[in-house]
């Protein structure tokens, strides 16, 4: 059985593509079939983080409008041959696509792969309807900042109104000195106020720049971030795992490795 | 209270929750600071034929309250009204 998971926020630039790219290919490394489709049509992004940008031929609306088969369009991953981008188009708007042929798509996708990630865009309007149109459940990605909240807990609505089955959260770019001085919200502030399941915590780590700069998802590294992806998309097929503590300093053997980036 | 306490500022992470707290309950409600506006004088009209009301220091707002029946807390409308006089004001 697959599932169709939606990454989601609600406010732009908080993490949905960080979060699909490593999501995605930490469930590859747990051996999982799984399709990443980039849904931003028009402002594609998904593609540059993993990496993939120069592979590009056919697009989301080619597929949609019949101008290739589904699999010429499906990009496989430099490291896993298990993964799959589907890109969204550059140069087209957000209304070439309708929730219904979106459906269509992810139904076809279905019987190929154990996984089927939507990244969505940013707001509430129809890319973001096409993105929840076909979803069993979804990830709602924010911040610890007021405005991230906010909109995590609209978006949190439209998905229990749109009958999206689960609903977990990652808090995402976690300042633990701020959190500590108590300057910024902690984990649990955040999830007591939008009262869903938490599904991982993710620190504001220096490598996850790095690592996009690359184009390599920073997934399954020793870099803080990198392990809490790992434990977020191990919670994501059914396994139970501690949270890691975040205000835990990193040895200097780990400091090291992430510094020469491979592991 | 202590000397100490003087000097204690909230911190900025407490704001933060405090402020989200309140905002998304109005959120949820659906009501907006217009909608809020309009009650508040309908308010004001309704109890000023029965008594002289404070109505620079009435305040209202949504807030969340415990539930009797389902396990949770419901939204609930809160008004401080202070009464500046009980006698009827003759029509």
């Amino acid at each position: 059985m697959s599932e169709v998971i939606v990454i989601t926020s609600g406010k732009g630039g908080v993490g949905k593509t960080t979060t699909t790219a490593n999501v995605g290919t930490g469930l590859a490394q747990l051996n999982k079939k799984v399709v990443m489709i980039d849904t931003d049509i028009g402002l594609r992004n998904l593609d540059v983080v993993m990496g993939l940008e120069n592979r590009i031929v056919y697009n989301l609306v080619d597929v949609i409008e019949g101008k290739c088969r589904l699999k010429q369009a499906l990009i496989k991953d430099k490291k896993y041959p298990e993964l799959c981008l589907l890109p969204s188009a550059q140069t087209r708007d957000k209304d070439a696509v309708t929730p219904e042929q979106m459906k269509e798509l992810i139904e076809e996708l279905r019987g190929e792969f154990d996984y089927i990630l939507l990244d969505c865009p940013a707001g509430i309007e129809q890319g973001f309807k096409n993105a929840i149109a076909g979803a069993d459940r979804a990830l709602v990605v924010t911040t610890p900042e007021v405005s991230a909240v906010r909109d995590a807990d609209r978006i949190i609505g439209l998905l229990e109104a749109n009958e999206i089955g689960r609903i977990d959260l990652i808090v995402n770019r976690l300042r633990m000195d701020m959190v500590k001085r108590g300057d910024m919200m902690n984990v649990d502030d955040v999830t007591e106020i939008l009262a869903v399941n938490l599904i991982g915590a993710v620190p504001d780590d220096e490598q996850i720049v790095v690592s996009t700069n690359q184009g390599e998802p920073l997934v399954g590294s020793s870099a803080l971030a990198g392990q809490a992806y790992a434990n977020i998309s191990r919670r994501i097929i059914g396994e139970e795992v501690p949270f890691l503590d975040l205000e835990a300093k990193q040895g200097v053997f780990s400091k090291l490795k992430g510094l020469f980036g491979k592991n | 209270m202590g000397l100490m306490d003087l000097f204690k500022k909230k911190s900025s992470g407490d704001v933060a929750k405090d402020r989200l707290k309140l905002l998304l309950v109005s959120d949820r409600a659906n009501c907006s600071p217009e909608v809020m506006e309009m009650i508040k004088n309908d308010i004001i009209a309704v109890i000023s034929k029965y008594m002289d009301i404070d109505t620079e220091a009435l305040n209202i707002q949504i807030t969340q309250t415990e539930s009797e029946s389902n396990n949770g807390t419901v939204p609930a409308l809160y008004a401080n009204i202070p009464i500046k006089d009980m006698k009827h004001k003759p029509n």
